[in-house]
């Protein structure tokens, strides 16, 4: 066997399309995933007119917002460029040199002062974007709607903090600067007490009776407006979520992504080196002269799943040790996850030899390779709980049926130690390898 | 043992051997022989079973009847089975070395090369790949693995299709060359020029069955009176005659 596998590793370095691929793919790939998971989202460019005076204040009820605590606020997820009108922001955004414009109108500060009156009126900015594009645009619309969201939960802060000073005024009384006065307000806890202790001093009758009531309204008022504070500040935070996980520990994202990019380089490496270099056997009239006497038609079956395994698991090495320069990779686990590698290389080579073996001829099995692989694997990343019961079963059985799950669970598993069980990985890819070298030695018997 | 002897003995019989695929009879109880150092053409329409039969001469196939009595039988299929991006001495090696591993030769792999890089008159180009030589070269290197196991009998199927004169004159010699030294050589062919120059005997085989056996000039006799004339009419003419 050393020598059919010595002969396709002479064919594989006779080809230098062939082998430039296999050296630089795993490279490329890593380089771009790489960059992509360590370089944060680029940021989106949005164009700012603020219409507002510039001495203008954003006070109200006592609580002062600053204009560049807002400007702060707004261009925190973005990039904001000044713009010197509207006009001037409207060009930005159709030349493309800002994917959105933000307007605060002039009037904003005097909406945002009502918030704290009778008569509140809700502030309003304006927002350009360019329809042109509706990826960049929906991309945009989010962006514009985090920015707006942490704006609005600033404000709503800060009236609440507001809203909350008043309360405790009426409550528990003190300074009151009205119109550059300072007014004494006496508060319902006094006003309480000192109902209380008038009331024993009148004579029984209406008066008497009329301050009781008045003594028990402060007192109810007392207790319900105590209350009043934490509503209101639940209400600028209406949700809170505690997060508790259950279950088995999930790989992280960063060991998920790099799992994915490994599996799915060593799927198509693999898989179409098998199945093209075994059909390849047919379409060079070699195989039938090999199976004249000179060697089993299981050992060429063996031969290439050993090729695959060899060269699928070096290039998955390669990638990750390349991947392993952007992100963190467990070098420590290396047995693990190199054992992950051979399996998986193992589970695709065979898979590999059925397709190659059930097409005989060289493009039949490419295609059929690459038709087969991609779908699968894609499905096999669809989340349990994003299709109905039936469709998830159905996803599950072919994950099942198929290396991909599997490999992608053994190689998170081997390079975090909180990821699914690796060996019942091990298992499954085993079993897998099995299962498609019997098909494949069932599909050679009419090669 | 001298030549009468050795075509009293064939090297390789079938004996009454039938094939069929998907319901069609391909042999139909057919006969057939070669004797050591004899040439004999394999000659018929398309589809009449001469690869089917050379095929299961060669071990390749499993009749479903009959039997095939014979050792040491080499086949050289009729496209070249070879690596085309290995080179010649690589080619070479690798069927040596898994002959060796076979246990069908002794000879040292290396030694085997060498010698078949000499036997084809390719010595100068062993690293060039075979897929950049001609195709009568490359038919020379088929033939040549087929050597390697010093086999009595070689089973060629229509070794110069394709091949231009000088090619087809070229590989021929080198053919001979071999049945010099006491090979036997059955080979199959649509030239009919190619199986008068080349075979002592033809063998016509049309839907399965071997309708002819003999000379050329037997073929010839077969249609005509005194067996003069140009042979590939006298073929047509006998097919003509047996309703193919």
């Amino acid at each position: 066997m050393r020598w059919l596998l010595l002969k396709d590793l002479q064919i594989l370095r006779r080809s230098p399309l062939q082998l430039t691929l296999l050296v630089i793919y795993p490279i490329v790939i890593a380089l771009l995933v790489g960059f992509a998971m360590t370089r944060g989202p680029e940021q989106t460019t949005v164009a700012l007119y603020n219409a507002m005076p510039a001495d203008e204040s954003l006070g109200f009820g006592g609580e002062e917002v600053d204009g560049n605590e807002i400007r702060d606020q707004l261009c925190g997820r973005v990039d904001c460029i000044e713009a010197n009108g509207t006009d001037d922001a409207r060009k930005m955004v159709e030349s493309g040199e800002a994917t959105a414009a933000v307007i605060v109108p002039e009037d904003f500060g005097d909406k945002i002062r009502s918030l704290a009156s009778l008569d509140p009126q809700p502030p309003e900015i304006q927002v350009v974007v360019n329809g042109s594009d509706a990826v960049e645009s929906q991309v945009t619309d989010d962006r514009i709607d985090a920015m707006l969201g942490e704006a609005n939960l600033l404000l709503a802060k800060r009236l609440s903090e507001a809203a909350n000073r008043y309360l405790d005024l009426i409550l528990k009384g003190g300074e009151l600067d009205l119109f550059g006065q300072e007014l004494e307000i006496l508060g319902l806890q006094k006003s309480e007490r000192i109902l209380n202790k008038l009331e024993p001093k009148l004579p029984p009758g209406t008066d008497r009776d009329e301050l009781a009531r008045a003594a028990r309204f402060a007192q109810l008022a007392t207790q319900n407006l105590d209350l009043a504070g934490p509503l209101l500040t639940a209400i600028t935070q209406p949700i809170k979520a505690d997060k508790v996980e259950v279950g088995d520990d999930a790989p992280s994202l960063d060991t998920f992504a790099v799992g994915v990019t490994v599996a799915f380089a060593l799927m198509f490496v693999t898989v179409l080196l098998v199945a093209g270099s075994l059909a390849l056997e047919k379409e060079e009239n070699a195989f039938t002269r090999l199976t004249a006497g000179l060697v089993t038609r299981g050992r060429i079956l063996a031969a290439k799943v050993e090729l695959g395994t060899v060269v699928g698991a070096a290039v998955a090495l390669i990638l990750l040790v390349g991947l392993g320069l952007f992100v963190g990779i467990a070098w420590e686990r290396a047995p693990y996850w190199l054992l992950a590698l051979v399996f998986a290389a193992a589970a695709f080579s065979a898979a590999g030899a059925a397709l190659g073996a059930a097409a005989r001829e060289v493009r039949a099995a490419t295609l059929a390779a690459v038709m087969i692989c991609l779908p699968v694997a894609l499905l096999s990343l669809v989340p349990d709980d994003a299709v109905g019961s039936a469709v998830e079963t159905m996803i599950n059985v072919v994950s099942a049926i198929f290396p991909f799950r599997p490999a992608l669970d053994a190689i998170t598993g081997g390079l975090e130690i909180s990821g699914a069980s690796i060996w019942l990985s091990l298992l499954h890819l085993a079993a897998l390898t099995g299962v498609y070298s019997v098909l494949a030695r069932l599909a050679l018997r009419r090669f | 043992m001298d030549q009468e002897e050795t075509r009293a003995k064939p090297a390789l019989a079938a004996r009454e051997v039938a094939k069929a695929f998907d319901g069609r009879q391909a042999l139909d109880g057919i006969d057939f022989e070669v004797g050591a150092g004899e040439v004999v053409a394999l000659i018929g329409p398309n589809g009449a079973g001469k690869t089917t039969l050379l095929s299961i001469l060669a071990g390749i196939s499993e009749p479903d009847s009959g039997k095939v009595e014979g050792d040491g039988v080499a086949w050289v299929p009729q496209q070249a089975a070879l690596y085309r991006r290995l080179s010649v001495r690589e080619n070479l090696m690798l069927f040596a070395r898994l002959q060796h591993e076979a246990g069908q030769t002794d000879e040292d792999p290396q030694a085997m090369v060498d010698r078949m890089l000499e036997l084809t008159g390719l010595t100068e180009r062993a690293d060039d790949q075979v897929g950049t030589l001609s195709g009568g070269n490359q038919q020379r290197i088929n033939i040549a693995v087929g050597l390697m196991a010093g086999p009595s009998v070689l089973l060629l199927d229509e070794p110069s299709v394709g091949l231009d004169p000088a090619q087809r004159e070229r590989l021929w010699g080198f053919i001979l060359g071999l049945v010099g030294t006491g090979t036997a050589v059955a080979f199959s062919t649509h030239d009919i020029q190619e199986a008068e120059r080349y075979a002592e005997r033809i063998s016509v085989v049309a839907e399965g069955e071997r309708i002819f056996n003999g000379t050329a000039d037997d073929l010839r006799r077969e249609v005509e009176s005194g067996g003069v004339g140009d042979l590939e009419t006298s073929f047509l003419a006998f097919l003509r005659k047996h309703g193919h």
